[in-house]
């Protein structure tokens, strides 16, 4: 192949990649912005979205795409369940400590890791694609299953942004990252909002799963890599602003795709993961960010 | 935290010296006495937890005294490792050098990553160590051809000798291990009555106030880390030597987590605690993976615990209840 077709074909896999990266580093970033806490345990709840996802596709064996669209429903709202449960059982006990928070999640980030392998195993499973057919371009043929997944990423996106800033649940959220104490004084229920926000944050890593598992198979250590990449976007989109966060997650997509493609993915992910180090360093508001944390 | 405006406002002549040399001595006899009743797998058990105790107590100065609470000490531990693993390999050099420049490998990371790392606080001081220590992780990966990554080598034999002794003897391994961990339980005594031992509690404490009373808190906090990571790096290194393996597991994030949770789990901030949490987890995560392979269930699960019921871990809730005197 030449290099142009090559170019578009590594851009289109990271751009699929930037998708599923905006959508899971978007639920870390507002877990962060409005609680002001580091939730390690973000890249689990991304695998158990993937895995309650092969569950549900295989428990109804009627037609792909229907298995598909209920893993879409059921696989964020039992996600965020369990996420609830651990911000009111863990967290909110904790009163948000940041760094008491950080090892408290460390700690779920082993519960639920383990508790899969100790009920799903350690196999990797493949859910099917709803719909199973390629777009021929001139060069190659490319899956339609990819460009739907891009789509359903940016309807994602701004359904979340309409719900932020025309919704009244949205306007609480803000209120309460903006000032909490100002936000409990106008009989806002701050830690209902917490909650809600913590378990808006696990279905969102939830749904970037269930788009990302019929390319990728579901496995219990699956979590680790969209953890790190959602804590690079996050840095460098600027903590706790939504708009950085996204700006970041195509770039970081788009050149992860890119560069895995052309060199070695060890050497990208050294240099990555220094860079980002360098950025928290010289820049803590992030690249794009406008405050100080 | 409570116990150090304790420390603080006590008279620097009253903790009973005597008391505090005699308990810490004692368990080191009753870590020698050990090495003649032990069956061997609790033998060769007690010789890795001195090791990992050593890692753990490095920690302990960072997290424990100086609040410095670091998610990457893997890779001080695994620079330790691998310096003192490939002199062996490809240079030939014997234990004691190997061990010396596995100590100056750490200290090297230390004064360059460590050093940059501090220039934030807090939460992002947290996410550049783990970040710092991922790359370092991958750079094994990357040099693949001389670590070979995963799968690890072995230490050759013949560089596994200090002072015409066999390091994987088990009773010269033992008495190495019991030295090492003598030496930095000695050290972390002699560091937490030392004078930089109360400034670096008092940063701990209130950054600002140390600041503004003129203590250079960005040195300070460089110094501890670098001790930190000379006992940790010490252990890595001897971990490799005793042990006779190099592999990059002890590079992965698991290693930056444990030292936490063992020092969690003794008590942060107390000389003991750090060794206490090590055995208590080791001897937990033995039993639990005797029984399922699932058995990093159980960090988790105690991660959890600790940090909602006993933040200041076993030893830290005995000094505050009964032993006030305990260092």
């Amino acid at each position: 192949m030449d290099f142009g077709p090559y170019f578009l074909l590594a851009s289109l896999e990271g751009a699929v990649g930037a998708a599923v990266l905006a959508v899971t580093a978007l639920g870390l970033s507002l877990v962060f912005g409005v609680m002001r806490i580091v939730n390690v345990a973000h890249g689990e709840f991304f695998m158990l979205g993937a895995v309650i996802a092969w569950w549900v596709a295989s428990l109804i064996g009627i037609h792909p795409a229907v298995g598909f669209l209920a893993a879409l429903v059921v696989s964020p709202l039992v996600v965020g369940s369990v996420a609830i449960l651990a911000e009111r059982t863990v967290l909110s006990r904790l009163h948000y400590d940041p760094e008491a928070t950080i090892v408290a999640t460390i700690g779920m980030l082993y519960v639920i890791q383990q508790a899969v392998l100790m009920t799903y195993g350690p196999e990797a499973r493949p859910v099917q694609p709803p719909f199973d057919f390629r777009i021929q371009l001139p060069w190659f043929g490319y899956s339609a299953y990819k460009l739907f997944v891009i789509l359903a990423a940016v309807v994602l996106l701004l359904a979340v942004w309409w719900g932020l800033t025309r919704t009244r649940l949205g306007l609480m959220m803000r209120a309460t990252q903006i000032d909490r104490e100002t936000a409990r004084a106008f009989a806002i229920p701050v830690d209902r909002v917490y909650a809600g926000v913590f378990a808006v944050g696990a279905a969102l890593a939830a749904l970037g799963a269930v788009l990302v598992v019929p390319v990728q198979q579901a496995h219990y250590l699956m979590g680790h890599d969209p953890l790190l990449l959602s804590f690079i976007t996050v840095i460098i989109g600027g903590l706790g602003s939504l708009r950085g966060t996204v700006l970041a997650a195509v770039i970081i997509g788009m050149s992860d795709g890119i560069i895995s493609v052309f060199f070695s993915p060890t050497l990208a992910k050294i240099i990555a993961t220094l860079a980002v180090a360098m950025v928290l360093v010289a820049r803590p508001q992030g690249l794009f960010g406008e405050r100080a944390p | 935290m409570s116990e150090s405006t304790a420390v603080l406002s006590t008279p620097p002549a009253a903790p009973p010296t005597a008391r505090i040399l005699g308990l810490h001595l004692g368990v080191l006899a009753v870590l020698f006495a050990l090495h003649f009743v032990l069956p061997d797998y609790h033998h060769i058990s007690l010789s890795r937890i001195m090791v990992l105790a050593c890692f753990a107590m490095g920690y302990n100065l960072a997290f424990g005294y100086s609040g410095l609470l670091s998610l990457g000490h893997a890779m001080f531990f695994a620079a330790g490792l691998y310096a003192a693993g490939l002199v062996a390999q490809f240079a030939d050099i014997a234990a004691p050098g190997g061990f010396l420049i596995g100590v100056a490998a750490a200290a090297l990371v230390a004064l360059t990553l460590g050093a940059i790392a501090l220039r934030t606080g807090g939460v992002s001081f947290m996410i550049v160590t783990l970040m710092f220590a991922q790359a370092v992780f991958l750079i094994i990966y990357y040099f693949g051809t001389y670590t070979r990554g995963d799968e690890g080598f072995v230490v050759p034999d013949a560089m596994r000798v200090l002072l015409g002794l066999d390091l994987a003897d088990p009773t010269v391994r033992y008495m190495t291990a019991l030295a090492l961990f003598a030496a930095c339980l000695m050290g972390s005594l002699a560091l937490a009555r030392s004078n930089l031992g109360r400034v670096l509690i008092a940063i701990r404490e209130n950054e600002d106030r140390a600041r503004m009373l003129g203590y250079d808190v960005y040195r300070y906090k460089l110094t501890a880390l670098t001790l930190s990571a000379v006992m940790a790096g010490a252990a890595g290194a001897a971990y490799g030597l005793l042990f006779g393996y190099v592999g990059a597991s002890f590079a992965s994030i698991q290693y930056s987590i444990y030292p936490l949770l063992w020092v969690l789990m003794g008590g942060a901030g107390t000389v003991l605690g750090p060794f206490l949490g090590t055995v208590l987890m080791f001897y937990l995560v033995d039993l639990t993976s005797a029984a399922t392979t699932a058995y990093l269930l159980v960090v988790g699960l105690v991660l959890i615990a600790l940090i909602l019921f006993f933040p200041k871990g076993i030893l830290g809730t005995v000094r505050e209840r009964y032993l006030p005197w305990l260092p």
